[in-house]
């Protein structure tokens, strides 16, 4: 009869991945304007590049893989993946940082696993710990430092091109100097909160415009929970652990780095809503996703303050990533019509 | 509403468009004749019904034309009156495409109705209550209705609650799905039919109350409702309970927790929580079948989607073709066909027009393209989890995915796959457009298959360990036969020299008949040895000649030794007592000639004979029935072996009749006297022996009803595993197994001790 014959359900709900996708990469634009507006024009720049970047590679390897090109590159997984890095790295970073931090991301931690959906670990992540690790100098001294921190106006957009594809690091000279993270973790040891907030590189400012980044990626992040595109366990169990770390082991800031100062700056928001809530290499339980963000959270307090990194957001993620199998096996949520929820998985036949 | 009612929510849950304003505007029409009626004899869960005509037969309407085949089982009736075409396998409407057995009728146009009658004027009585629930769930039964919300629960069997006592009647008029508006149609013009039906299954189940559930979508059909209970007088023991819009709040599971807060428990019916749900379709079917006799021929069918002109709802006859009733509605063929039965969320789309309408089709959808797109080619999954939010039954929906996609059932079972009620909410919402529902279909089929494997395989080893036991169990037998024959024949020889030597001939006979027959015996079992010896070194010839055989050689060459063994053992004992029969016969032959005990044709002799025969025989058929039943290839060797046993039977009873006729002629005068004295003795040892028998028989009995409970048992528990839907059934097949077995011991023991009273009096 040639009727068409398919499986129910025959409806489908107005939502697509690439929406889902799309959503993300819009949420995080405050957070890039704040960047931009006070950090200059770096970021940005690194933003575009690995997006090209990564839209790049996973051609090249849907290509090699003879997979349908526009199929998979409109759903918007590998442009996300490159903002995220972009967003990431060090805004005065060379340019073949931000292409091996992509390309890597996208070849290696995604597409090798076999493409969307089937990495373990967030691709983002693995881009940028591979050249955190491989090139410490660069990743170290690239950022920049805000109109607040250094008192006069950000380095402009030519001369930012510059520094970034021509190599021109002197250019950066006087706009470059290290994250408020970095600064008061290495300072605080040779002094009091007062006498760390006097020096130059605070220039009397704690989180030197870091707060206004952070307060961006919060308000995306609020966006996206409210759209339903991730849901608050993971975040707010990150932000909850890490402030309670912070509280309960570091509550001397004229020993530690101060809960402001943790919950305010470096990647945390950007973390919190953005990398570890990427769906595919995070738990999937309710509980679980708890326990995987608290997870995140201790670990990243516990690196910042004892670890050598001044910030730890990939590696907190990538440390929990491991452990997201796993967590999901022991946090099944209790079925309608049973009594207890069961746990683990089933033993090993033969 | 008279109570308050406190609602409850159930986890998960999604807001598809509603799309039911198309099909309510104009209100139920009846549709005409169709040129002719196809009716599955299988619309229901449980066994298909079995014909009762055939074709040429001329029909009435509501004549009952297929019968219930057992308990969990639906009748059928004619929808109208005509011309039975045929008995034959049409496609039905099944999501497998397979045909099965319809009965297929040309109306003769005059809708002649058969003889029917109200239940309280067949039973001469005025008033529900005085009609019992056991009548009325029967009447039902043979009535044919069957769930009309979807299922087709034979609802008869859902009635049957057994030893639970039900406190709450629920009736499911949510109606959940989009586009659906028959339930809705009809609770706004037949409300009273509705609540009436309510009265009956109250009566029924006996629960005090009754909650009607109702999304709040369907205004004008709880104002229906809420007139019908005012002027019924029932609004203190039904309540129209108004539960919010949300898909899947008509799944039975779910709208109980809605309605009370409690779950059904896993594997577990409602009955469980002493609650019975119907839905309120059925409701009204039941109340005409009660108030005027009708059985269910016919039922509200919603037409919708925008590819049919004149959307709405229609009285259909059961078995009226999907092509007739899309006419009715202007359906207008699209590029892409598509005619769903069911609602978009969970009915399936039709492989062809000429399907017809059975009990449960509630409805026929016929979107357009631009209306419900065919699904897009899924992309991966992304692990999002919002197929976990929406899941009504609090399943991991994108686990049981990959775990199905990846063939590890293991873990998919882990995850309660068979909670999963198909609705569908998880492949609605999931952004990939991944078909969720179809994956799990596919790892339920394939659990479900690899259990029953398992189950037959555990039958098989268990059949053949059984047998392996046997098999030791007579030859150990056999062993300890012949050692006590050897024994025997010892002892005889023992005794023999003693016995000549110093006794008269009237004594010593009886060994040496004796002697003579073991020596007989004897010789026979030894040219039997032989025969099978001479057999079995021609089986391992040919087992080593042919190599498929190979691995039977070994089996053979013992089965040689041993049978060489036995024949030595034979020839020894024969040659002993061929001795002892020499010694003896001198002192016998005096005493054989007065008495016939030692006459090879005496009747005693020929009947001993007959009954040996009679005995191998019964051996040898039940050897071959085993074998048959197990498939084996010895069944021909067999059947030649048991020919040739009837036929020395045939002859040994040949030879007993022809001389117990002599013995009559001739004793009739001799043994006259004694005879009436062993008949009595006879007739007390026989109902002594009798008694034995029956509780042998009793007792027999009572093992096979332990093995059909243990059997029902563990069907049951796989259902309650499985989470089907036949565990009422099962459920109550059970119970019905053990009161059976009860009886059998009860009997027992009401036999067991007059038994042996009277044993010990005799």
């Amino acid at each position: 009869m040639g009727l068409l014959t398919l499986s129910s359900p025959h409806t489908h709900g107005p939502n697509s991945t690439s929406k889902v996708m799309a959503t993300v990469i819009l949420a995080t634009l405050p957070g890039l304007a704040v960047i931009t507006a006070l950090f200059g024009w770096g970021t940005f720049i690194n933003v575009l590049l690995a997006s090209a970047t990564a839209v790049a590679s996973e051609a090249a390897i849907l290509s090699i893989r003879k997979r349908p090109l526009a199929f998979f590159l409109k759903d918007n997984t590998a442009l996300l993946t490159g903002v995220l890095i972009g967003l990431a790295l060090p805004p005065f970073a060379p340019f073949w940082i931000t292409l091996v931090a992509t390309a890597f991301a996208i070849v290696f931690a995604k597409q090798l696993y076999g493409g969307m959906g089937n990495n373990p670990f967030n691709p983002a992540m693995v881009g940028y710990a591979l050249v955190l690790v491989s090139f410490p100098v660069q990743m170290t001294t690239s950022w920049a430092l805000s109109t607040q921190m250094s008192g006069q106006a950000t380095l402009g957009f030519a001369d930012t091109l510059q520094v970034i594809f021509a190599g021109s690091a002197s250019l950066a000279d006087g706009f470059s100097g290290a994250t408020p993270l970095d600064a008061y973790k290495h300072l605080i040891a040779k002094g009091t909160a007062d006498s760390v907030l006097a020096e130059a590189t605070f220039n009397g400012w704690l989180n030197g415009g870091w707060e206004w980044v952070n307060l961006a990626f919060l308000a995306g992040g609020l966006v996206l929970i409210w759209r339903r595109i991730i849901s608050w366990h993971i975040p707010l169990a990150m932000l909850v652990s890490l402030s309670l770390c912070s509280l309960m082991l570091g509550w001397d800031e004229d020993m530690y780095t101060p809960l402001s100062l943790h919950l305010l700056s470096g990647a945390t928001m950007l973390g919190a809503f953005f990398i570890a809530t990427d769906p595919v290499s995070a738990s999937t339980t309710p509980r679980g996703k708890l326990i995987y963000g608290a997870g995140i959270g201790i670990l990243l307090y516990v690196i910042r303050t004892w670890g050598a990194y001044p910030d730890a957001v990939a590696f907190a993620v990538l440390l929990m990533n491991f452990a997201a199998p796993f967590i999901d096996a022991y946090t099944q949520p209790r079925t309608y019509g049973h009594a207890k929820a069961k746990r683990g998985l089933p033993p090993k036949q033969r | 509403m008279t109570n308050l009612i406190r609602l409850h929510n159930f986890d998960g849950g999604i807001h598809p468009a509603e799309n039911k304003a198309q099909s309510t505007a104009t209100p139920v029409q009846q549709a005409c004749l169709p040129a002719e009626l196809v009716l599955p004899l299988h619309q229901h869960i449980g066994a298909a019904a079995k014909p009762l005509v055939k074709a040429g037969d001329q029909v009435l309407k509501g004549q009952l034309i297929a019968a219930a085949d057992g308990f969990v089982s639906v009748p059928l009736h004619a929808p109208t009156s005509g011309t039975i075409a045929a008995v034959e396998p049409r496609a039905v409407p099944h999501a497998s495409g397979l045909q099965e057995d319809c009965i297929v009728i040309i109306p003769d146009g005059a809708e002649r109705w058969i003889e029917h009658q109200s239940l309280y004027q067949q039973l001469g009585l005025e008033h529900l209550n005085d009609i019992s629930p056991r009548q009325l769930t029967e009447h039902i039964r043979q009535c044919g209705i069957a769930g009309m919300g979807g299922a087709g629960f034979p609802t008869a069997v859902k009635l049957s609650t057994g030893q639970r006592e039900i406190h709450t009647l629920i009736l499911n008029g949510a109606e959940c799905e989009p586009y659906i508006t028959a339930d809705d149609m009809l609770m706004r013009e037949r409300a009273s039919e509705v609540i009436q039906g309510a009265q009956i299954l109250l009566h029924i189940v006996g629960a005090k109350g009754c909650m009607i559930g109702v999304e709040d979508n369907k205004p004008q059909a709880i104002a229906a409702l809420n007139t019908a209970l005012v002027e019924l007088g029932e609004e203190h023991h039904i309540d129209v309970v108004t539960i919010p819009t949300k898909y899947p709040s008509g799944g039975e599971k779910q709208l109980i927790k809605i309605l009370t807060g409690e779950e059904v428990p896993a594997g577990g019916i409602p009955a469980d929580l002493g609650l019975v749900c119907q839905n309120v379709g059925t409701a009204a079917a039941i109340y005409r079948a009660v108030a005027f006799g009708e059985p269910l021929i016919s039922r509200i069918t919603t037409l919708t989607g925008d590819a049919m002109q004149q959307p709405g709802n229609w009285e259909v006859l059961i078995g009226t073709p999907v092509s007739h009733l899309l006419q009715l509605a202007g359906y207008q063929p699209q590029k892409r066909e598509r005619v769903i039965m069911g609602g978009p969320m969970m009915g399936f789309a039709l492989p062809g027009l000429d399907l017809p309408i059975t009990k449960t089709s509630n409805c026929l959808l016929a979107p357009t393209e631009k209306e419900l797109p065919p699904n897009d080619i899924a992309m991966a999954c992304i692990r999002c989890g919002m197929c976990a939010d929406a899941c009504p039954a609090d399943l991991l929906p994108q686990q049981l995915y990959w775990f199905s996609k990846s063939q590890e059932f293991d873990k998919a079972e882990q995850h309660n796959i068979f909670d999963c009620i198909e609705c569908g909410a998880c492949s609605y919402v999931c952004p990939s457009h991944i078909p969720l529902v179809q994956y799990y279909r596919y790892a339920k089929g394939a659990i479900r298959e690899e259990r029953a494997a398992q189950a037959k395989a555990e039958r098989a080893r268990q059949r053949f360990e059984e047998r392996l036991a046997r098999q030791e169990r007579e030859v150990a037998e056999k062993e300890a036969k012949r050692k006590a024959r050897a024994e025997a024949a010892a002892k005889a020889q023992a005794a023999k020299p003693a016995v000549a030597a110093d006794s008269a001939a009237a004594t010593s006979n009886a060994p040496a008949a004796d002697g003579n027959a073991e020596l007989e015996k004897l010789q026979k079992q030894f040219d039997a040895a032989q025969s099978a010896l001479a057999k079995t070194k021609e089986k391992l010839e040919a087992a080593r000649a042919d190599e498929s055989m190979a691995d039977k050689v070994p089996l053979f060459e013992s089965a040689l030794n041993k049978t060489q063994d036995k024949i030595k053992d034979l020839a020894k004992q024969l040659a002993a007592a061929k001795k002892a029969a020499k010694a003896a016969p001198v002192a016998a032959s005096a005493a054989t000639t007065d008495t016939d005990k030692g006459d090879p044709n005496s009747p005693e002799r020929l009947k001993r004979k007959w009954e040996t025969a009679q005995a191998r025989l019964d051996t040898a058929l039940k050897r071959l029935a085993e074998a048959k039943e197990q498939g084996l290839d010895t069944v021909d060797a067999l059947q030649t072996g048991v020919d040739k046993q009837q036929e020395r039977v045939n002859e040994a009873k040949a030879a007993y009749d022809a001389s117990v006729a002599d013995g009559a002629a001739a004793g009739a005068t001799v043994g006259g006297s004694t005879a009436p004295q062993a008949t009595g003795a006879q007739t007390a040892d026989n109902s002594a022996a009798d008694q034995a028998a029956n509780i042998e028989a009793l007792n027999k009995k009572i093992l096979a009803q332990q093995d059909r409970v243990a059997k029902m048992q563990e069907r049951l528990d796989m259902a309650k595993a499985e989470g089907l839907d036949t565990v009422d059934a099962l459920t109550l097949g059970v119970q019905k197994q053990q009161d059976k077995l009860l009886q059998l011991q009860q009997e027992l023991a009401a036999l067991a001790p007059a038994g042996t009273t009277s044993n010990e009096a005799s």
